[in-house]
């Protein structure tokens, strides 16, 4: 059946409809799990296997705070093979490609997965088609909304937890594996039916935590649950690509020109070299109005730090830490705050950090002429990514900006119809590449005000007939016939098929 | 005018393709120094080939070519000289080279039935060149003259330093020489691609020299030096006070009139319409503000 | 055999390899063959033709470079084979 944008999705499921649909229903939020007993403290995952029964028809879930450098999944994923388990479904927040799934698919232990970023082994394997059921690929919000509402039923949540205290409490500030805020596995505390903390290091009191004891069954400890440089290994650099700086450049000055640079805003950004150019720009404009900032958000660098400890900006809501100075900062400043998946996110949780932005800075692989954007595939359909905070927070933010590189490679990323929707037209504002900048003609109020700025403004058809120019026009691909999963909207929707390829 | 010529090696193809978006006024395709021996035919053929194919171009387009003591210089011509172009930038530039470039070109443009007649535009990177500038000068093809400061210390065994007070001279007589003979005067580029303020200092020297532009070895400059060889809101705004009261005075049939305080005479008219001109061509200046 | 080579593989850039054989053989390796095969046959065939180079074996290894890149490294290499000893 077609959804609302057009894009054929699998029979049985709720077809995306809008982008603010889910405000016309009810939210059914299930009450928060508190444990049975106290917590039990047990000294390895096999201890914790076997008392818990892991049994086929499971599902499991992680969050994915340690990032690459993640033990805990993978000692799972042993044990999964070590038990001869078939049947279990798992809902790691993100998948890194150093999580070792890939075999367990192949062998066909696996039934569905659903995260909200996918990449490298694991993506090939399922989408080489090797999944029993399906791969669902939520936003983080969405994610946080599914496991809340009873949608997205979780037994057993193996939250890796770096630090925890005598009475079972869990923090991400401290400890030899510390990776700051563990806000993906919250959600995954309060519901799962049973919740164990992995961690290696306990302390006898944790003053600041963000797992409470109350809803905490189990504590296992391990030798270690990952490895600190892959744990901060979401430390990018400032961009040195000439035409990303230039991308950065007209950027902060549309930024200005839009009134998003002066004292109040609040802004999100993404982390990578081009995100960072951006920032670096924005710093400068502010410092040069005095103008202070009320805060930032999303996935935290040291650059955001920065921001924040020479007083541009008021406060940091830290969803996820990328590297050893923004974890530092989530110890030691108080502006720094740690929020759920939820607060975060969720488009039922009320005065949500991203209905609260001004402005945020997104990427994309591509974009199409009505602005529906993709950050799960590439143009070849094969999965590289996923939504992320993407979809949150295009809805929430009051302007969305997509920044990118006309080209890349030779491959235009403005087509007529992007290869897999990830984040709804209506929700993106702005694409800025380095040869112009297209305003979605939904903002009539953003034309207006840009009428005069001196920016290179283009109609988006225009500029994707430039890429034609410049490269030639790309043949189309045929979609395959089978597919392995779906992209499901933050309001539980479905907004696009995700097919077989390979 | 040229406020900005961006160097551009002409054996990277990512590069050439994207010069056009840095907003420099020129861009350098080079065939010389970033160009390795063994790839001089393949950045030939390149910047040829992007010049006759390709549908997007910078507006305003210089070939360096190698110097006329290298094997590789008609060849060179052969592949790049056509409408397509402005100006050829010639390194180690001589009178004598000059004059056989001229030639070439003449041939050139002749055979090829060109409408165009192509500028040259020397590189003075030694201490004959500097001291023949005035020559070189002459030669009708000759629209602007750069200074090439790496080859100039080396000739004259100097140290090159980041302040650059060792090229106060050749930056002044070369200047001076630009404005006697009316061409454009260009600076030779600022090495330290991350220093922002000792590009912006560079720039202000040598304009303060009378240098109208300045050329770049990375796009991260152009900003900087389009904006220090651009006319300052100061200024504009000056010169159009300027033209408004000569406008008023021309009305009542003065010859010379006052400006807060200042005697606004033929020099310094002259001064408001450079600068005018200047803006013009930066389109920093709105017509429709005079009637 | 005479061989020529030119370009690179690097992002944007083509490396092209061109020798005298039998019979006219074009072999494309791209990163974006499903996009681009047909234009970047064409345009090897096209200048081959300007060339009126009949029996050569051709082999494209792209990493996205444009037609105009694409026709400039084919351009070097022929020259190269043709300056080229056996």
């Amino acid at each position: 059946m077609k959804n609302s944008l057009g894009r054929e999705i699998p029979e049985g499921n709720k077809p995306f409809i809008s982008a603010a649909n889910f405000s016309e229903r009810i939210y059914h939020e299930a009450k928060e799990k508190k444990s049975a007993e106290n917590v039990v403290f047990l000294n390895s995952l096999e201890a914790a296997f076997d008392v818990l029964s892991i049994m086929p028809g499971m599902r499991l879930s992680f969050h994915h705070h340690l990032r690459s450098g993640d033990h805990v999944i993978n000692e799972v994923a042993k044990l999964i093979e070590k038990h001869d388990l078939r049947d279990i479904s798992l809902a790691p927040s993100s998948i890194f490609p150093e999580y070792m799934l890939a075999p367990l698919i192949r062998s066909g232990r696996i039934r569905d997965i659903h995260t909200s970023y996918l990449n490298g082994p694991v993506a090939i394997a399922i989408q080489e088609g090797f999944l029993k059921g399906h791969l669902v690929m939520q936003t983080h919000g969405g994610r946080a909304r599914a496991i809340e509402e009873g949608e997205l039923p979780i037994d057993v949540a193996f939250l890796s937890c770096p630090t925890v205290d005598s009475s079972g409490n869990g923090s991400g500030a401290v400890g030899k594996s510390a990776c700051g805020a563990l806000g993906y596995g919250i959600s995954d505390l309060y519901h799962a039916k049973k919740v164990v903390l992995v961690t290696d290091n306990i302390v006898e009191k944790l003053d600041e935590y963000q797992f409470d004891h109350r809803y905490v069954d189990y504590v296992v400890k391990v030798p270690s649950i990952g490895d600190p440089e892959g744990i901060v290994s979401g430390t990018t650099k400032i961009t040195r690509d000439p035409i990303g700086l230039k991308i950065a450049n007209i950027t902060a000055l549309l930024l200005d020109k839009l009134g998003l640079l002066e004292t109040g805003t609040s802004l999100q950004t993404g982390a990578g070299g081009t995100s960072l150019a951006v920032m670096e720009q924005i710093e400068k404009k502010m410092r040069s109005k005095k103008a202070t900032g009320s805060f930032l958000s999303g996935g935290i660098t040291g650059y955001h730090v920065e921001m924040l400890e020479s007083g541009i900006f008021k406060n940091i809501y830290d969803v996820q830490c990328f590297d050893l100075e923004a974890v530092r900062s989530y110890r030691e400043n108080s502006g720094h705050i740690g929020i759920s998946a939820s607060q975060y996110a969720n488009p039922f949780y009320k005065d949500a950090i991203v209905d609260k932005l001004d402005a945020v800075i997104l990427g994309a692989t591509e974009i199409d002429l009505d602005f529906n954007v993709n950050v799960t595939s590439d143009s070849f359909g094969n999965i590289i990514g996923g939504s992320g905070g993407h979809s949150d927070t295009a809805h929430g933010a009051k302007t969305t900006i997509i920044t990118s590189a006309l080209t890349k490679a030779r491959i235009p990323i403005i087509k007529e119809h992007v290869t897999t929707v990830t984040t709804p037209g209506e929700d993106v504002d702005i694409l800025v590449t380095e040869r112009g900048i297209a305003i979605n003609p939904l903002r009539k109020d953003i034309l207006e005000k840009l009428n005069d700025s001196g920016l290179p403004l283009i109609d988006i058809r225009e500029l994707m007939e430039l890429s034609h120019k410049i490269c030639g026009v790309p043949a189309d691909i045929a979609k395959p016939a089978k597919t392995i999963g779906y992209v499901e909207y933050r309001d539980g929707t479905v907004i696009d098929s995700l097919y077989k390829t390979r | 005018m040229i406020r900005s010529l961006l160097f551009v090696p002409g054996n990277n193809p990512g590069m050439i393709q994207s010069a056009d978006v840095f907003g420099a006024d020129g861009v350098i395709f080079d065939l010389e120094d970033s160009v390795h021996i063994y790839e001089k035919d393949n950045a030939r053929n390149l910047v040829g080939s992007f010049l006759a194919n390709h549908p997007i171009r910078p507006a305003k387009i210089v070939v360096r070519i190698n110097s006329f003591d290298s094997p590789y210089v008609i060849a060179d011509l052969e592949a790049i000289v056509s409408d397509r172009i402005d100006y050829i930038l010639l390194p180690k530039a001589t009178a004598k080279d000059l004059k056989q470039l001229d030639e070439h070109l003449t041939e050139i443009e002749k055979k090829t039935g060109m409408q165009k007649t192509i500028g040259v535009i020397p590189l003075i990177e030694s201490a004959a060149s500097l001291v023949e500038a005035k020559n070189i000068a002459f030669c009708p093809r000759v629209e602007a003259m750069m200074l090439g400061a790496e080859d100039f210390t080396a000739d004259m065994g100097i140290t090159r330093t980041k302040k650059g007070d060792e090229l106060a001279y050749p930056r002044a007589k070369l200047a001076v020489i630009c404005k006697a003979y009316d061409i454009l005067a260009i600076d030779t580029p600022f090495t330290d691609v991350n220093d922002d303020l000792g590009l912006r200092d560079d720039a202000l020297t040598a304009m303060n020299l009378g240098f109208t532009g300045k050329a770049a070895i990375h796009p991260r400059q152009v900003g900087i030096i389009n904006n220090v060889f651009s006319p300052t809101e100061e200024k504009i705004t000056w010169a159009k006070r300027v033209m408004e009261a000569k406008k008023d005075a021309d009305k009542k049939g003065f010859g010379v009139f006052s400006l807060d305080g200042k005697m606004i005479d033929k020099p310094v008219i002259a001064r408001a319409l450079a600068i005018r001109e200047q803006a013009r061509a930066c389109k920093a200046w709105d017509d429709n503000d005079e009637e | 055999m005479k061989t020529g080579i030119a370009g690179s593989l690097e992002s944007n850039d083509v490396m092209i390899t061109i020798k005298e054989s039998e019979e006219q053989k074009i072999e494309i390796k791209s990163i974006v063959d499903a996009f681009f095969h047909d234009d970047i046959e064409n345009t090897v065939k096209d200048v081959l033709r300007t060339k009126k180079l009949e029996n050569v074996e051709v082999l494209v290894q792209d990493r996205g470079a444009l037609d105009y890149t694409i026709r400039a490294r084919l351009l070097t290499a022929i020259a190269r084979m043709e300056k080229s000893d056996d």
